[in-house]
């Protein structure tokens, strides 16, 4: 079942790339956890959303890419797709999916594309807490939550530290 | 003072990401304008000393980068500078940037080691677990060595939250680092037992990917597997123990027995579709002899394949083409809906379904469903339709036209699928017309038949997918033109006008066609009139007397259509086609004097009479098919000098190599040396073949006597190539062709299958190079599996130490263990052995077989089997 095209073999990573990307072909995230060059990337994006936005809404959720499967499902306007090896569990990627979409959903309050275009480095972060060397490493959506709004709450604690006018005139004195 | 003074500056004035994301948004310069504007900025913002004006920077050139492809790796050094910053909003930026932008080549990736070892040793559990998240995406074979201390102390940590994520970044680790495994293993396995799902699920999807590299190295833990499996309520756990399980059963089939219940209980129990679908790829694709899980799975198959969601119909689709080859019942019994799935809205269940219809095709149903494709490819979209027509080709040309008994109805298809509007095939339709020609004598008359329909059809000559399909039968019409109902069309055809439209190599194949086809009229109203003056018809007796005769006139006609064809065509630019059309024109030009003046042409010794036989001859050799490994059987004969300089081959072959003067030499001599031209390449067939005229064999025999050298010698022939002996079919025809199984259902059927001209070898010599691929990942995997082999060794010593033998079960495992360790221990031996013996080079060259096989003689434990 191994796709004859040039597998990479290097790589032990269950998903190899995720993307957002808008139905107007607008990339809204890249996440690549197999090796790819840059110019690749710009590559591989405008290859997979032509396949992808051009697909009717009552077709299946795979697509066959480069001899890798490429699933994806569409949320409003926004299309999520992960690359995944041929003998992955299509299905399981789809509850991935979703699963994000849900922590999303929480995170933001019924999230949209606009949540995400501004609040683009807080996606990535709830996808890295979701996912670590392309395996599912959380499946709680709750322990997420939390460990997102703990990490917020760190950031805001500097955030007003240094944002506090006597910060800023004592590192202006220094 | 003032630098710090710009640099606050900076900080106050410098824009966020979301000014930056909100000034993308409005923006009238233009998105490439916009994005060198911000890059410049950029570039200055990053320069500065204040860690929050850098890291702000860095983040916005991470943002450009990712969604509109900016090129960042010019920022490492910064990225570097912001992770080593000891605040966490910064860091995880820098690291951000860092796990986005560095790879292997990254030259100041050696300056982060020392900051991520630091990072993993933090009290904040939230850097430790940016740290870590940064080497699974980068980590290299030095920062794994180097960090594998850290990594194991997290193994071991309290905190699950970072625990998962060592584990997770174990994989990578262990793949840059093999070493690492010594050290980290024990710890991995520890944690197949844990309670915490995260966890298991962390740990299990280890073992599933190192399964995927070397399912021998994971066998031992089989007994552990073996119990998440049974245990576990979590699918995201069972999915990949299932996986992991569908790869040790491939290379220990005890083990499917053992298995094979549990997962068939996981299939009746769960509601849950991603795990039913994995059951069922498990056991269709690993546990395909275990027959009560296949039939489970199957009908789990059927229910997929009804449901209204296209994703299940598709994975149906998906695991019935895995349970093909090993049971195609299974096919069978679905076959209704595989055939509805063809006219689905959706290409890729489309395709899915043409795949499993092609692996059902076989020689009693290949009309059947030949006819349906056709029917779908004639409705279908362009790119369907070649899909069809390709898997169709392909399918029925398998192993020289296995499935193929009734060789005149496929001879018919391929002509039908000339006409199929989307059709581009026309290539592999070229070749298998061609090919049929050559190794399936019966099919000739209808090929020939088939080929002229497509030479008269003028539409067809626009169609520029087409013009390989025309050029073959053209090819086949001149080739095989004594089976020809009507040869004046044919040449008519042949001649059109509107064959300016074909490219000039298939326009020199039409001319050379008629070229044939003239020849042969010619002969045959030659021999016609002998045999009327009662002479005997030596060699068109069969063929010829049942033809329409030829009278003068109509020979006369053909003659003149012919010239007023190709007269516009002599002065073409094209040299092959004005080369074949000169020939044809000097032929012409020889005989009609002879043609005009005398109506009585029986004579033999008439210059017309002998020219035609002459070409007779050289047209009715036959062409066979050659084995592609032919040339390598030729041996180089002594004193041939392969590699010298061919410029004494002027003195040799001076006469030939002349330039033509085109104007001052004769017809005659232009034909005659195209003629001997042609002999020489026919060769010795020639000299085999039946009685060659008188003076093209001196020619050749004193060709031969001057070169003899350049001459194949004439024992170490294929038996194929000798001309009239035609070589012997496979034996499998005869014992196929009266068809046992349906003889009713299909009145050809009844029809022997004719012979098919098959080479020992060479049909399949394009072997896929998929061997050479699984060589190589082998040896990539090969450290790394061996690491995990010594690991589990390491690891069953500690075992035995601790075991407490109270229970029986215990004491079971422990004598498992025991046989284990021992055979480990075996193997380990016969390692090093090899390791010490073996060259490198022999190293590389061990496939996949060796090293199932050694892993195959790791015992399971007896409780498991």
């Amino acid at each position: 079942m191994i796709g004859c095209f040039g597998r990479r073999y290097d790589m032990l990573d269950n998903i190899h790339f995720v993307l957002l990307v808008s139905r107007q072909g607008k990339v809204r995230l890249t996440k690549w956890y197999s090796p790819y060059a840059q110019k690749e990337r710009s590559k591989v994006i405008r290859e997979l959303s032509g396949v992808i936005l051009n697909r009717g809404p009552k077709l299946c959720n795979f697509v066959e890419w480069r001899g890798y499967k490429v699933v994806y499902k569409r949320y409003a306007s926004l299309y999520f797709c992960m690359c995944i090896d041929q003998e992955d569990n299509e299905l399981e990627v789809l509850e991935i999916i979703h699963h994000y979409v849900e922590i999303l959903d929480r995170y933001f309050g019924s999230v949209c594309e606009l949540d995400l275009i501004f609040n683009f480095h807080k996606a990535y972060y709830i996808l890295d807490e979701l996912l670590i060397a392309g395996e599912l490493q959380e499946s709680s959506k709750k322990t997420v939550a939390r460990i997102i709004s703990a990490q917020d709450q760190l950031v805001e604690v500097a955030k007003e530290e240094a944002s506090s006018i006597s910060n800023i005139i004592a590192q202006a004195t220094k | 003072m003032s630098s710090s003074s710009t640099s606050i500056m900076d900080n106050l004035f410098q824009r966020s990401l979301e000014d930056l994301i909100k000034g993308f948004r409005l923006q009238l310069l233009g998105e490439s304008n916009f994005i060198s504007r911000a890059l410049e900025e950029i570039r200055r913002e990053i320069k500065v000393t204040d860690l929050s004006t850098k890291s702000t920077a860095l983040h916005k050139l991470s943002y450009l980068a990712a969604l509109h492809g900016v090129d960042m790796s010019w920022a490492a050094f910064h990225a570097v500078e912001v992770v080593s910053s000891p605040r966490f909003q910064h860091k995880r930026i820098g690291y951000q940037a860092i796990t986005q932008s560095f790879h292997e080549q990254t030259s100041v990736l050696l300056l982060i080691t020392n900051q991520v070892r630091k990072d993993l040793n933090s009290a904040n559990e939230y850097e430790v677990s940016l740290a870590l998240e940064c080497l699974s995406r980068i980590g290299t074979h030095d920062l794994a060595r180097d960090l594998t201390p850290e990594v194991f102390t997290l193994l071991g940590s309290s905190k699950a939250f970072v625990k998962k994520k060592a584990i997770g970044v174990v994989l990578r680790v262990f793949e840059k680092y093999p070493d690492a495994v010594k050290v980290c293993f024990k710890r991995l396995v520890e944690n197949l037992e844990s309670s915490d799902p995260q966890i298991l699920s962390a740990v299990v999807g280890v073992f599933c990917e190192l399964a995927t590299r070397d399912p021998g190295s994971c066998l031992p833990l089989a007994p552990e597997l073996y119990k998440v499996l049974v245990d576990s309520r979590n699918n995201w756990v069972l999915i990949k123990v299932l996986k992991i399980f569908a790869k040790l059963a491939s290379v220990e089939p005890r083990l499917g027995k053992k298995v094979a219940e549990p997962i068939c209980e996981h299939m009746r129990r769960t509601v849950a579709k991603s795990l039913v679908f994995e059951c069922i790829r498990t056991v269709v694709s690993s546990l395909s002899d275990h027959e009560a899980a296949v039939k489970l799975a199957v009908a789990k198959i059927r229910e997929f394949l009804v449901e209204d969601d296209p994703n299940l119909k598709y994975l149906g689709l998906n695991a019935l083409s895995i349970v093909a080859p090993k049971h195609l019942w299974a096919v069978l019994e679905n076959k209704e809906a595989v055939v509805k799935a063809l006219s689905d809205e959706d290409p890729n269940v489309k395709l899915e379904a043409l795949h499993l219809l092609m692996a059902m095709v076989n020689e009693d149903n290949v009309l059947d469903i030949s006819r349906i494709l056709m029917n779908y490819a004639l409705k279908s979209d362009p790119l369907f339709c070649n899909e069809i027509i390709f898997s169709v080709l392909s399918a029925c040309s398998r192993n020289a036209y296995e499935i193929i008994v009734d060789f005149d109805w496929y001879v018919s298809l391929l002509g039908e699928m000339a006409r199929i509007p989307h059709c581009q095939r026309g290539e592999e339709i070229e070749h298998q017309l061609i090919d049929i020609g050559m190794r399936v004598r019966d099919a000739r008359p209808q090929l020939v038949r088939v080929s002229w329909a497509l030479l008269i059809d003028p539409a067809l000559l626009g169609n520029l997918f087409l013009h390989p399909i025309l050029s073959a039968a053209a090819w086949v019409s001149g080739e095989y033109v004594e089976f020809c109902k009507n040869p004046y069309e044919t040449v008519e055809a042949l001649l059109q006008p509107r064959t300016g439209l074909l490219p000039p190599s298939i326009r020199a194949v039409y001319i050379h066609s008629a070229f044939k086809v003239l020849v042969f009229c010619l002969r045959s109203y030659f021999s016609a009139e002998e045999s009327t003056l009662s002479f005997s018809a030596q060699e068109f007796s069969s063929a010829s007397s049942s033809m329409n005769a030829f009278t003068y006139e109509s020979i006369l006609n053909l003659v003149n259509v012919i010239e007023l064809g190709l007269v516009p065509l002599s002065g073409t630019h094209d040299v092959e086609v004005q080369e074949r059309t000169k020939n044809v024109l000097g032929f012409i030009v020889m005989i009609k004097q002879d043609l005009s003046e005398k109506l009585n042409l029986q004579d033999s010794e008439t210059e017309v009479f002998r020219v035609t036989a002459f070409m007779e001859d050289v047209f009715s050799e036959e062409l066979g098919p050659v084995s592609a490994t032919a040339q390598e059987k030729v041996c180089v004969p002594g004193g041939l000098e392969l590699k010298e300089n061919l410029g004494d081959l002027e003195e040799i072959c001076g006469e030939f190599l002349k330039p033509v003067e085109s104007d001052s030499v004769s017809y005659t001599d232009k034909i005659s040396f195209s003629v001997s031209k042609l002999r020489i390449r026919g060769q010795q067939e020639a000299s085999s073949s039946t009685s060659p005229p008188h003076e093209a064999s001196s020619l050749l025999a004193e060709h031969r006597k001057r070169h003899g050298m350049y001459y194949l010698p004439s024992q170490k022939d294929d038996p194929e190539s000798n001309g009239n002996d035609y070589p012997l079919a496979n034996e499998l025809a005869n014992e196929i062709s009266p068809d046992p199984f349906n003889p009713k259902k299909n009145p050809n059927k009844s029809k022997q299958r004719p012979v098919v001209v098959k080479l020992e070898e060479g049909d399949e010599s394009r072997n896929p190079p998929q061997a050479k691929s699984n060589i190589e990942t082998v040896n990539d995997d090969e450290s790394l599996s061996r690491a995990i082999q010594s690991a589990l060794l390491v690891k069953n010593k500690g075992k035995e130490k601790d075991t407490n033998p109270n229970s029986e079960q215990q004491k079971q495992e422990e004598s498992s263990r025991i046989e284990d360790h021992q055979n480990s221990e075996k193997k380990k031996k016969k390692k090093k052995k090899k390791k010490n013996g073996e060259s490198s080079s022999k190293h590389k060259s061990r496939g996949r077989n060796e090293v199932a096989s050694a892993s195959e003689q790791v015992i399971i434990p007896d409780y498991l089997l």
